[in-house]
């Protein structure tokens, strides 16, 4: 099966190691991907509350340009972005239970030229490896299995709140089976789904930074090695501020905080360099030694 | 007047559809008044005959419903493995199958017949169904085939 | 109309059924619309046909004007044609000579134009005119009530019911699916508000049970089969081995002693998994019947064949059997109470409270058995390493009032939950949490139970708890379970540190009760709770005549309306019983012989055996006592040989003609 990609654009800055360390996961695993042509922003979090006829326009140019690239039938598209995973999930959505809205924004995308039929599924890259792939096939590809290592699924809220499709909604375990499959341990801990400050962490920084500590400081405390995300905002809140946390609180809470597709990389024996490894802050050392 | 012609017709300003309903007593008869007992809202399009079981539904009650002038037609059973006698929805199943290809080869749309499962407790089901049918019906405009027949008496 | 021997003469009668019909539709107006349609002598609107002076009107006017068909448009037929038929009746004419128009649950409760309401009213009432034209005499069939009966189920209903219809007089078969009476009642320690100890008010009604001469238990049993109809229902009932002859065992224990398993190593069903039992066990001390089982699944000798039989040897009366196989009981029995009950909500499934996950968090069944004396614990509330809890807080609404679980209160957990809370208290001293939505304490004595926990100091917490967990966050939380919960009276989060979590878990129907729904043909609310005929006039009948249900099969209730019904239902049984015999509706299938090619193309169509064929006259027989009516052979007569009562083909072509055809 082929599916479309969609970055969004953290993947292109400071969640670069995540797309950089997913294509090289998926290349060696045989999972193709091509990219949406001209896609654009997601619309994100926050501009569906300023401007929902916007917001929802602009995403669903996106669904149209994947249903004109990828044929008839359906069409998936992988999304690796926790938010732009649920914005394009609640668009799809939107659409096909809200007949006037579906209405209005087909004329909008008829004026660019476009047409949106409802032919797209939109996929998380942990759904397409548990679900698509398997783990069993995953499990033969592993060269360097992680035996002794801790691994903290930290599952931040977008990818199934509030539309739970492929794991539980309170209860997610789809990147725990993973790390489990490259040899790891997964540890089971209570803020898997808690927030990360989001926004916040820059925003009203004392509010963003004390969930960071939460956080960093139950995994330390569960004896984490490492924590693994697949949202690149929870994965640069998790991490730059590690100094300035540790500091604030007087607690060392310093951990690797890193991508889940990074720590498959490693464990399928990819070159570090394609998996991005030498952008992270906090380097991971009981994976790479 | 040719088969193609039967509904190529405008639909006429303020026209609603009438809808012939063979309903099951015991499930979708229910269903109707526990929508009532509800206070559900659904089009007033539907016209129920009640019956034992859809199992009694003799496919010319169909035919002879669009010969009189309805613009569609509902049956509604159990669901499957629920009859209150034993099989009777799937022995109307069977007939309504039959009766579809049958309508099709005599021109007329296939949203014109429906046959649906609604238990007792469905009452939000029911209305759902007759709006979405009414709907339907409302797109395609009057069933011609009165005119037909009438058009062939003569 | 010209193959009419007599002259048609209709009386048409429009409802008003006060503001409910006359709110919507023009029923004034329908009545003189309706007073202009073929045969129809005299059409008026009233503002309740039901009543009294409503019914006499019919009568009155089939006297006056000679009229012999009857139109009533009001309600659903399935409210009051049999009230209208008796009004038939009382005026001296056939009742099947009336046909009902649903104009209120099928027109004005439902529909918001009164344009289109009218509309649809009139066409209703004319196709009811032209279809009670061709409406013939009939006559109901009377057929005996077989006096026994049978009750599903023997938890507390179940045993109400059962000691009801026995005092009466009643042959009673009482069929438990598990090897004991008692059902969930048998589980509990105290109940509310009153604080009786459960098993001294239940055991004495077990032991009734078992002593009466006129009930026949069959614990571990289920039913297999059921035909027939109201009155001479034939039933099926599959005995499961229990591998102990009932009639030899006294319960003396002996076999459970010797087994070859010294301790128990299989999770106790009763005590809900937390003490083991052995393959052969009594399922507690007062299990009624007081009859060892051996369970095959587990058993040495059914797993391997190697085992020396000590249970066996033990008994002195040789009551063990090894070689006991399904035995299957055929009953005859003119009503059914089905008294099923009810399944705890699995707290699995709400994984953020933790159950199964932190060993100190337990449902409030288990707590249940721990506050017993004969529990797993022996009465003592204690954590899983045995140590007593020093507080402990107690979630409502588990699987309730959720739109993700199920969305109905279960209407006892908020009363358990204070039993409980009391409970705890009283064994432990411990701090106690309750965590309510709202408190529902509707009964008699509740409310006055709730004010005096209030002054018990039991801390009371309304809001939803979000979950629980082992994620510390001051010294005061480690090692505690924290609960994090939006107190909405104080306006704020909150994380209460407890050694105990208790989750108080909803009523759900069981997982079997779309089997006996099949079975016993009735139907399921959406929920999945057995569906009363009527929510308010008829809370124990079914759609199925003869079949009557009572307590939590039906909805979530606690004992003393699970009591109240099963005397309901009892009371509706002997009522049916007692009036000697039933009337069944005459829509029964019949053959004109002349038409009948022979095809023999019906056989095979009726469920119920009915039609048999004639090798002589080559002609098929319908069998009018085995005939239940649906139609379906009459659909696919290819000859049209086969007809019905009360859904005659003319009937029906004229009703369809009548709603699409203008005829004035």
């Amino acid at each position: 099966m082929k599916y479309l990609y969609y970055p969004g654009c953290s993947l292109r800055s400071t969640g670069r190691a995540y797309e950089e360390s997913l294509l090289a996961v998926f290349r060696v695993l045989g999972i193709d991907l091509a990219e949406i042509d001209d896609w654009n922003c997601c619309g994100a979090t926050n501009y569906m509350s300023i401007n929902e006829h916007r917001a929802i326009a602009i995403t669903t140019r996106n669904l149209a340009l994947a249903e004109q690239q990828g044929g008839s039938g359906e069409v998936h598209i992988i999304a690796p972005c926790n938010a732009c995973y649920m914005g394009l999930q609640k668009t799809k959505i939107y659409l096909d239970t809200e007949q006037g809205l579906r209405e209005k924004i087909l004329k909008t995308m008829e004026g660019a030229g476009l047409r949106y039929e409802g032919r797209v599924v939109i996929r998380h890259p942990l759904d397409v490896l548990i679900n698509d792939f398997g783990l069993d096939k995953l499990k033969m590809a592993v060269k360097k299995p992680l035996h002794d290592l801790r691994v903290i699924s930290y599952y931040g809220c977008q990818m199934v709140r509030p539309i739970a499709t492929f794991d539980h909604e309170a209860d997610p375990v789809s990147m725990d089976q993973v790390a489990m499959t490259l040899g790891a341990t997964a540890v089971d801990w209570g803020m898997k789904l808690r927030c990360c400050g989001g926004s916040m962490t820059s925003t009203v920084p004392d509010v963003g930074q004390r969930l960071n500590y939460l956080l960093l400081k139950e995994a330390k405390a569960k004896k984490g090695d490492i924590m693994i995300t697949a949202c690149p905002l929870c994965q640069f809140n998790l991490e730059c501020f590690q100094g300035k946390i540790s500091k604030k609180f007087r607690d060392d809470i310093s951990i690797p905080v890193m991508f889940f597709t990074q720590l498959m990389g490693m464990a399928l024996g990819i070159p570090e360099k394609e998996l991005g490894i030498h952008r992270l802050f906090v380097k991971p050392r009981p994976v790479t030694v | 007047m040719s088969d193609n012609q039967i509904n190529k017709q405008a639909i006429p300003a303020n026209w609603k559809p009438r809808i012939a309903a063979f309903f099951c007593n015991w499930c979708t008869y229910t269903a109707s008044d526990l929508a009532g007992v509800s206070r559900l809202k659904y089009p007033a399009t539907i016209r129920v005959i009640r019956i034992m079981c859809s199992g009694r539904l003799d496919p010319q009650f169909v035919t002879d419903a669009f010969a009189e002038g309805a613009d569609a037609v509902l049956i509604g059973g159990c669901h499957p493995g629920d009859c209150h006698y034993a099989n009777g929805n799937y022995k109307c199943l069977r007939r309504v199958h039959l009766l579809k290809k049958v309508l099709k080869q005599m021109g007329l749309e296939e949203e014109r017949l429906r046959l649906e499962w609604i238990s007792a407790s469905e009452g939000k089901r029911l209305a759902e169904v007759v709006s979405e049918m009414s709907e339907a019906i409302l797109k395609l405009g009057p069933c011609k085939v009165k005119q037909v027949v009438e058009h062939y008496e003569k | 109309m010209s193959h009419h021997k007599e002259e048609i003469r209709i009386g048409v009668y429009i409802c008003h059924c006060g503001h409910n019909i006359a709110g919507t539709v023009d029923v004034t107006g329908i009545a003189e619309y309706a007073s202009r349609l073929p045969n129809v002598v005299i059409s008026k609107d009233y503002k309740y046909m039901c009543s009294d002076p409503g019914q006499v009107l019919i009568g009155q006017d089939i006297a006056e004007h000679k009229l012999n068909r009857i139109v009533v448009s009001s309600c659903s037929p399935l409210l009051h044609e049999k009230t209208f038929r008796d009004a038939l009746v009382k005026g001296g004419l056939n009742p099947f000579f009336l046909q009902m128009v649903n104009i209120r649950e099928n027109v004005s409760w439902v529909h918001t134009d009164t344009d289109d309401a009218n509309l649809k009213a009139r066409d209703l009432v004319r196709a009811a005119v032209h279809r009670v034209a061709y409406q013939k005499e009939l006559t109901k069939k009377k057929v005996p009530v077989n006096p026994d009966v049978l009750i599903v189920g023997g938890g507390i209903a179940g045993i109400s019911a059962a000691l009801t219809m026995a005092d009466a007089g009643k042959k009673v078969f009482l069929v438990e699916k598990e090897p004991t009476i008692g059902g969930h009642m048998a589980l509990f320690d105290k109940t509310f508000p009153t604080l009786d100890c459960a098993a001294c008010i239940l055991t004495p009604k077990m032991s009734s049970v078992k002593k009466h001469p006129n009930i026949t238990l069959w614990s571990y049993s289920e039913v297999s089969e059921v035909s027939g109809f109201v009155g001479n229902y034939k039933v099926k009932v599959t005995r499961k081995p229990r591998y102990v002859i009932e009639e030899l065992c006294v319960g003396c224990y002996a076999c459970v002693d010797e087994c070859i398993f010294k301790e128990g190593k299989f999770p106790d069903e009763f005590n809900l998994g937390m003490s083991k039992r052995k393959p052969v066990y009594l399922p507690f001390p007062q299990a009624t019947p007081l009859v060892a089982v051996i369970d095959d699944k587990t058993c040495i000798h059914f797993k391997t064949g190697k085992c020396q039989q000590s249970c066996a040897k033990a008994c002195d009366r040789n009551a063990i059997d090894f070689n006991q196989q399904p035995e299957v009981k055929e009953i005859e029995v003119g009503t059914v109470i089905l008294t099923t009950g009810f399944k705890a909500f699995d707290a699995r499934r709400l994984p953020y409270y933790g159950y199964g996950k932190f060993p100190n968090v337990f449902t409030s069944l288990e707590v249940e058995r721990m506050v017993n004396a004969s529990g797993p614990t022996e009465g003592h509330v204690v954590l899983k390493d045995g140590s007593k809890p020093k507080s402990v807080g107690i979630v409502h609404c588990v699987g309730s009032r959720d739109e993700k679980t199920n969305k109905w209160c279960s209407r006892v957990c908020c009363m358990y939950s204070l039993k409980l809370a009391h409970l705890i208290k009283e064994h432990t001293g411990a701090e106690v949490y309750n965590f309510y939505i709202d408190m529902r304490t509707p009964g008699k004595g509740y409310e006055e139970f709730y004010d005096k926990l209030l002054r018990e100091d039991v801390h009371f917490i309304r809001g939803r708890v979000a979950e629980v967990s082992d994620w510390a966050t001051t010294s005061d939380e480690e090692g505690k379970l924290i609960m994090r919960v939006e107190d909405t009276m104080v306006g704020m989060v909150r994380r209460i540190p407890v050694d105990m979590v208790v989750l108080s878990v909803g009523l759900e129907p069981r997982d079997d009760a779309q089997d006996i729904r099949k079975l016993f043909n009735i139907s399921c609310s959406t929920e999945g709770f057995f569906l009363e005929k009527h929510p308010k006039l008829a809370p124990v009948d079914t759609f199925t005549d003869g079949v009557f249900i009572a307590g939590a099969a039906q909805g979530p209730r606690d004992i003393p309306d699970s009591v109240a019904q099963a005397g309901a239902a009892a009371a509706q049984a002997l009522a049916l019983i007692d009036s000697g015999h039933v009337e069944l509706e005459p829509n029964t299938a019949y053959i004109t012989d002349t038409l009948c090619s022979g095809c023999k193309s019906c056989l095979n169509i009726c469920p119920y055996k009915a039609i048999a064929f004639d090798d002589e006259k080559r002609k098929s027989v319908i069998n009018e006592a085995l005939c239940k009516g649906c139609g379906t052979c009459v659909a696919s007569c290819p000859s049209g040989a086969i007809r019905q009562n009360l859904f005659e083909d003319e009937e029906i072509f004229s009703e369809i003609r009548g709603l699409f055809v203008e005829s004035i």
